[in-house]
């Protein structure tokens, strides 16, 4: 569905991103793990066209990405959780969700999907008419998956969704990615958390300083003694 | 400035007696003052939300939107409200031009570039425009019924202007407050101005937001424009400076890139200045105009409705 060939990302003088190749497959969830500054996010961020490669191709489903604008990105099908969630603070939780929905004019399919994010979110639903920025972080990450997933994307990818919550709401947020996969939307899950990561995932990327350090299924790594050592804590 | 004759209104009419009648009359030019500074004040603030680039060429625009009513009323014998309208519809196209061909090609550059490139849009249009029309000062046709209504039975008395120009204005706010809040170019707008890149991934378009922008900005600038040469009659190439920075003061006052902080801070400003002017200071109001600015900045450095938004680090 997704294919990365040899790309290059380069922020001025950083080289960010170093020959990655990266592959998913329809249906599946791939995790890409890394350390802080590994690559992770320039690597989403290129797919989503708001970085652009030096050299490398990405193509979606035969198609090439490269000359396509980040707005028309969203069009093809691929939607884009930020790291840090990048709710729209001052606007209320149902204006952010109508936000996800930008790109669409199915007035009433927009609404059986609005509906949909409810019933898999019910806080949310309690909080529609609230700032987004006066919600609680995992209510924040739940907003910025259900913004994305009003796209109704067809590859979902998602930059550190467990970043700085607890671990019950960590459990909560993974078991819905799990959903969504199981609803038919293919997922790129970035993480640190490399455990919830592998059991979530059926095949994983490792990157390390911007090259891509080890891949295999998912259950392999988690037993592999050099990831055990490395991302895993022993 | 043309902007000066409400002073000398103001001034003079403060002999006359009746504190009461002063304050009502004062304070009608203060909101007439003030629209003009929120009309102008708007589009620096849109813009500066959208790309944080200080766009000194707005007062310009309001000046050439002046030139336009004026050509138009004069030449073509066009009425108040259509030439405002036309003027409004090119003064848009205007602003979507410099846009594209001045501000797009350094967007990705430095801060100062971009203030550079401003400043020079600003001169070539003030000095590009003086070419054309010469420096001269010319006289607007009058437009608008020159008939003066005492207000509420007593001794101050209104020009009717005044009332075109408070009415105008808050059309023209309302119609933004729509479109700002309720349509999807609005919506677009306030996405980007939160968070550029996760507006992008929602699939907005940021060429298109920005040409929005400042449509929109330049609209409003061109309005004002027509309102202050149907009201002061005298326009010239360089009667966009003064106000223009006035109004970027306003804009700032308020908080800039906060829409509600712009007009807020017109009217505040509009009002100062009409009061200063009024107690015998108009030879002043600028200084006190930037005197209020310092001190609503030491108090609020993000100005009045301005949040203090820390950095994530
Ligand atoms: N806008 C930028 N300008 C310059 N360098 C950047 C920029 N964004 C990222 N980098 C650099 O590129 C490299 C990769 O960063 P990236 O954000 O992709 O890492 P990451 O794997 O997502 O890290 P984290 O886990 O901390 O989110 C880092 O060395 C980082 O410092
Ligand atoms: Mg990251």
């Amino acid at each position: 569905m997704l294919e990365l060939q040899n790309l290059n990302v380069y922020y001025g003088a950083i080289h960010a991103l170093r020959n990655v190749n990266l592959k998913i497959n329809q249906g599946e969830i791939v995790t890409l793990i890394g350390a802080n500054g590994a690559g992770k996010t320039t690597t989403l961020r290129t797919i989503s066209g708001i970085e652009k490669a030096k050299t490398g191709k990405i193509l979606y489903n035969g198609q090439g990405l490269d000359s396509y604008s980040a707005s028309h990105i969203v069009k093809l099908g691929i939607s884009h959780v930020p790291e840090g969630r990048r709710v729209f603070s001052t606007m209320s939780v149902f204006e952010n969700l109508e936000m996800g929905a930008f790109t669409r004019n199915d007035k009433s399919q927009i609404k059986k999907d609005l509906e949909n994010v409810f019933s898999l979110f019910p806080r949310l639903l309690e909080r529609k008419d609230q700032y987004a920025g006066t919600l609680s972080g995992g209510e924040q990450q739940m907003l910025a998956i259900g913004r994305a997933l009003l796209s109704r994307p067809k590859l979902l990818l998602l930059d550190e969704p467990s970043m700085g919550l607890a671990p019950i709401i960590v459990k909560e947020i993974f078991a819905i990615i799990k959903d969504i996969n199981k609803n038919g939307t293919t997922i790129l899950l970035v993480e640190q958390n490399a455990n919830m990561a592998l059991q979530c995932a059926n095949r994983a990327y490792i990157i390390k300083n911007g090259e891509i350090d080890i891949e295999g299924d998912a259950k392999d790594l988690m037993n592999d003694e050099n990831v055990k050592n490395a991302y895993l804590g022993g | 400035m043309h902007l000066g004759k409400l002073f000398l209104n103001a001034s003079l009419n403060f002999d006359w007696g009746d504190k009461m009648e002063q304050l009502i009359q004062q304070f009608v030019n203060g909101v007439s003052l003030g629209s003009i500074y929120a009309l102008i004040a708007l589009g620096y603030t849109m813009v500066y939300g959208i790309i944080k680039l200080i766009n000194f060429a707005h007062g310009d625009i309001y000046m050439i939107g002046a030139y336009i009513g004026f050509a138009l009323t004069t030449f073509l014998h066009v009425g108040f409200f259509p030439a405002l309208i036309i003027s409004m519809l090119l003064c848009a196209l205007l602003g979507v031009l410099i846009e594209k061909v001045a501000y797009k090609p350094v967007r990705n550059s430095t801060r100062i570039a971009a203030l550079i490139t401003a400043i020079s849009v600003s001169l070539f249009l003030e000095y590009g425009m003086m070419y054309f029309v010469k420096a001269e000062t010319r006289t607007f046709p009058e437009l608008l019924p020159n008939k003066q209504i005492s207000i509420l039975n007593t001794n101050a008395v209104l020009d009717i202007k005044n009332l075109y120009i408070i009415f105008v204005t808050i059309s023209l706010m309302l119609i933004l407050q729509y479109i700002i809040y309720k349509t999807k170019v609005g919506k677009s707008m306030r996405a980007v101005s939160l968070d550029r890149d996760a507006a992008q991934l929602m699939g907005i378009d940021m060429n298109k937001t920005i040409s929005y922008t400042f449509a929109i900005g330049s609209a409003l600038a061109g309005a004002a424009g027509v309102l202050v040469g149907t009201y002061y009659n005298s326009i010239n190439p360089l009667m966009g400076v003064v106000p223009g920075l006035k109004a970027f003061v306003a804009a700032v006052i308020g908080g800039i890139g906060i829409i509600p902080g712009a007009v807020l801070g017109g009217f505040f400003l509009g009002m100062t200045e009409t009061m200063v002017s009024a107690f015998g200071g108009s030879l002043y109001k600028d200084a006190v105009a930037f005197a209020v600015l310092i001190l609503v900045l030491l108090a609020k450095p993000n100005g009045l409705l301005g949040r203090n938004i820390k950095e994530k680090v």
